[in-house]
């Protein structure tokens, strides 16, 4: 089928539907693969970053100064800038849409401390972080769909991104699966905002749902789009073990602490002035140091996450969805027992390059791709460098989604729809068929899925290094070739996920290459890239973003410079 | 360990109606029931069609039946099930295929009782502001995740499609008694209509089925209240 819009957005979560509402008085399609409630920002625990200074004094330039830092400086300081100036606005324009943010007892928006969020450039701890208990991101897309229903947002549910179409340099829309129904639907628009999610299902132990496979990223890669700073992926130090589900930070932020097997605070050894409360990929690397060091709880691979300290009732009342998976899935009482973790895949920093107004960019100076945006997670503007601080993330999507709306309404106002290619549907055809009419028998996606978290996991997460890394490439190379091979079961036309969920294996395969090519040629430490043969970070060669083109053959890395506009490079100490 | 899942099937391409397939599953005692469908789909049989998401209870994807009961496969472990399983769609909504559910008449009753703020008074420069205790009394319903499980275990809903059912109304109550909202009439006129709350019997099959611990008919019988309040 045939659709002509103004501008369609891909995918209905924070970014997605933040879009949406600024693009209300133009034609708008939202598609998206899941229901928009069921999107992962839904899941989101802890909080939303802004220098509202209820609690506390606070700045703006507090809070841009400590993302470049948490980042570990490869963060493009202006696009910072923006990001915290306009998260004040964009937290106070959320309330007004109705979240029910927790209140201060005079009525305000309640704030919270969170990890490398501090006052003063750095001298302690600083209340932030807005919240709704520990459902924020929920609370957020519970806001954002109601506001879409109110100004009646036209959403089509259930549509599978399977293509982006671009033509004679311009984007014209994109092609999609009906999922209920197998049919192919083709969107022609003057304009695409990709807002699709993350791609945490590329590792093996995750906080990310089974949908976050990077659809929005491999998509525009295969059309020779560049992705951005890959081999940046966050690691969240307290996922519920061997399960990955997340606990959030806001345990630590509201007086958790970490120990070891021996019973020791050991964050104290790491980092003296945040402690537990150090930025992600520290405390991550601490507890794999720990471990093994052979301090893991009885010489196993995680520690512990205590909150009996704080009390029953500051549980209750502040962590209790947490407080619930922990009771559900391990069937033990956080009040009474100290919680079992370990890292979890968590956050890509990477993603589709963009500028502050999310128009996608695709070369070394930045030069505009026409119709064609991005936010959220699948982009990378870069405001969260080598490693993005918790509660920025929901910033990020609010208020580079809202950006990326505003600039695509006015756009579409002056720009005329471009002509499509020819046969605009072939490619999205071709790759449906190849599954629905191809061999019965052959490679089983779940083999080749299951190798594929598993590797990533132990070669390209946490701590890597470049024999780990070449052997990896290889296995890459094989399970791209077991792929070519891949058979489905299912034939049928009628929700037919085995379809759905093989086509998202092959977005995994492809963004998989790019983080480990982009983390062998990195030869330094840098946040969330740790690199075990060059553990130091190297600012004379490597203060630089990544852009990973897909080329016959291979993929070709090119460089783009940071923007630096306030902060000199420091060492990053906590 | 080993258990076996009787899950309804439905393929309306093939069959004429549901009927039951047995399988056995390779999963931990600790393993959510979600995996055990996953191990099916992925070891055994591809085409078997369901939704998920989160894994963990907050997306609202996979509500079904199981052993005759609303609950989300991923917040369920099979140690807790017994064996065998039997799993089957939601009731009350036309089937698509084996678990999935035209989810679609659920959302329209969802969007008819404006789950949206309403306040036309000209926004502050800040916040609105609210106190905790205000904040308080709308904090419950504010946890729904528009599952369904509530809504399709409620006899008056099954008896009559039309009625708007629990989750609609619980969402419409997210707003009644926030004291930020100015819609509470347009809302409440509604809900006194013949499909409105006065179909509920305090069955209180709702609150059992919430995977989130939403004390459901409470919040029907402060709906209730209000209606009554403002009726004298
Ligand atoms: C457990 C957890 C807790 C977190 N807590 C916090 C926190 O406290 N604070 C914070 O700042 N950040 C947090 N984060 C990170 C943050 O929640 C996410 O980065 C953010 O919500 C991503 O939003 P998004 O709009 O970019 O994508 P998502 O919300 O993931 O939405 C992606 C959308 O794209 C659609 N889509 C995907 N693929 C396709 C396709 N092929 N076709 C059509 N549609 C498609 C999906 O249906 C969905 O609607 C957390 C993350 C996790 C996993
Ligand atoms: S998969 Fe999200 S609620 Fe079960």
């Amino acid at each position: 089928m045939y659709h002509r819009f103004d501008a369609v957005v891909v995918g209905a979560g924070g970014a997605g539907l933040m879009a949406a509402l600024q693009l209300r008085a133009v034609n708008t399609a939202v598609i998206s693969k899941l229901y928009p409630v069921r999107s992962h920002t839904g899941t989101a625990q802890g909080g939303i970053a802004a220098a509202l200074a209820n609690l506390e004094e606070d700045y703006p330039e507090w809070h841009a100064f400590d993302t470049v830092k948490g980042g570990d400086y490869v963060v493009d300081q202006a696009a910072a800038e923006t990001m915290c100036a306009e998260a004040v606005d964009v937290v106070y324009e959320l309330e007004r849409g109705g979240l029910p943010f927790n209140r201060t007892p005079d009525g305000k928006i309640d704030q919270r401390r969170f990890g490398g969020h501090t006052r003063n450039f750095g001298e302690a701890p600083v209340r932030r972080a807005c919240y709704a208990a520990d459902r924020t991101g929920h609370m957020i897309l519970q806001t954002l769909f109601q506001q879409g229903i109110k100004h009646q947002v036209r959403f089509f549910n259930e549509f599978h991104l399977l293509d982006l179409l671009i033509h004679e340099g311009r984007c014209c829309g994109v092609v999609a699966l009906e999922i209920a129904t197998g049919e192919i639907h083709v969107f022609h628009s003057k304009a695409v905002i990709l807002a699709a999610g993350g791609y945490g299902r590329a590792y093996k132990i995750t906080s990310n749902a089974h949908a976050l496979t990077g659809d929005g990223v491999a998509v525009p890669y295969r059309r020779g789009v560049p992705l951005e700073d890959m081999e940046f992926y966050q690691f969240h130090p307290t996922g519920i073990y061997k399960m990955g589900i997340l606990l959030t930070e806001a345990a630590r932020g509201e007086g958790g602490i970490l120990l070891n097997g021996k019973g020791e605070r050991f964050m104290e050894r790491y980092a003296p002035k945040l402690v537990d409360l150090a930025p992600r990929d520290m405390v991550s690397r601490c507890i794999l140091l720990e471990v093994r060091a052979g301090n893991g709880v009885e010489g196993k691979d995680y520690v512990y996450l205590d909150v009996r300290h704080l009390g029953k009732e500051v549980i209750d009342a502040k962590l209790p969805d947490i407080t619930d998976f922990v009771r559900t899935y391990m069937g033990i009482d956080p009040v009474t027992q100290p919680v079992p973790i370990q890292p979890t895949a968590h956050y890509a920093m990477g993603g589709v390059p963009t500028d502050v107004d999310g128009r996608v960019v695709v070369d070394e100076s930045g030069t505009p791709l026409p119709g064609l945006y991005a936010a959220g997670e699948c982009a990378c503007v870069s405001v969260h460098g080598a490693n993005r601080l918790g509660t920025n993330s929901l910033v990020d999507i609010v208020v580079f989604g809202r950006r990326a709306g505003r600039h695509a309404a006015r756009f579409v106002q002056e720009a005329d729809l471009p002509p499509l290619p020819p046969h605009p549907d072939a490619f999205a055809r071709e790759q449906v068929d190849k599954l629905l009419r191809g061999p019965q028998q052959g490679e089983r996606a779940v083999a080749i899925r299951e190798k594929l978290q598993a590797e990533m996991m132990d070669k390209a997460s946490v701590m890597r290094q470049e024999s780990d890394l070449k052997a990896l490439q290889r296995t890459l190379g094989e399970l791209h070739e077991a792929y070519e091979r891949v058979a489905i079961q299912d034939r049928g036309l009628r929700f037919n996920t085995d379809l759905t969920e093989t086509l998202e294996l092959g977005c995994l395969l492809d963004i998989a290459d790019t983080i480990v090519v982009g983390a062998q040629a990195r030869t330094e430490s840098r946040g969330a890239h740790w690199r075990e043969d060059y553990p130091k970070r190297d600012d004379a060669n490597w203060l630089k973003h990544t852009l990973a083109y897909r080329r016959d053959g291979g993929i070709e890395l090119r460089y783009k410079p940071v923007s630096i506009t306030r902060f000199q490079p420091q060492e990053r100490k906590y | 360990m080993q258990v076996t899942l009787r899950i309804q099937r439905f393929d309306p391409e093939r069959d004429e109606k549901p009927h039951f397939e047995e399988y056995q599953a390779d999963v931990e005692p600790t393993d959510r029931l979600l995996d055990a469908l996953n191990y099916v789909k992925w070891y055994v049989d591809g085409s078997l069609a369901y939704r998920r998401s989160c894994a963990h209870g907050i997306c609202g994807s996979d509500a079904m039946r199981v052993n005759g009961r609303n609950r989300l496969a991923c917040k369920v472990l099979v140690r807790d099930l017994g064996n065998p399983i039997t799993v089957a769609p939601m009731l009350s909504f036309q089937l698509i295929k084996d678990l999935v559910v035209d989810m679609e008449p659920f959302f329209a009753k969802y969007r008819a009782l404006k789950p949206y703020l309403i306040a036309d008074d000209p926004p502050p420069e800040k916040e609105r502001l609210q106190s905790p205790v205000d904040r308080e009394r709308y904090e419950d319903t504010t946890k729904c995740i528009l599952c369904a499980c509530c809504t399709t275990s409620c006899p008056p809903f099954w008896a009559n499609g039309d009625f708007y059912g629990p989750a609609a109304i619980v969402n419409a109550h997210r707003f009644i008694f926030d004291s930020r909202d100015h819609g509470a009439d347009e809302r409440l006129a509604t809900l006194n209509e013949r499909n409105g709350i006065w179909r509920c019997r305090t069955v209180f099959n709702c609150t059992e089925a919430c995977p989130r611990g939403i004390k459901v008919t409470e919040a029907m019988e402060d709906v209730k209240r209000a209606l009554m309040l403002r009726n004298i």
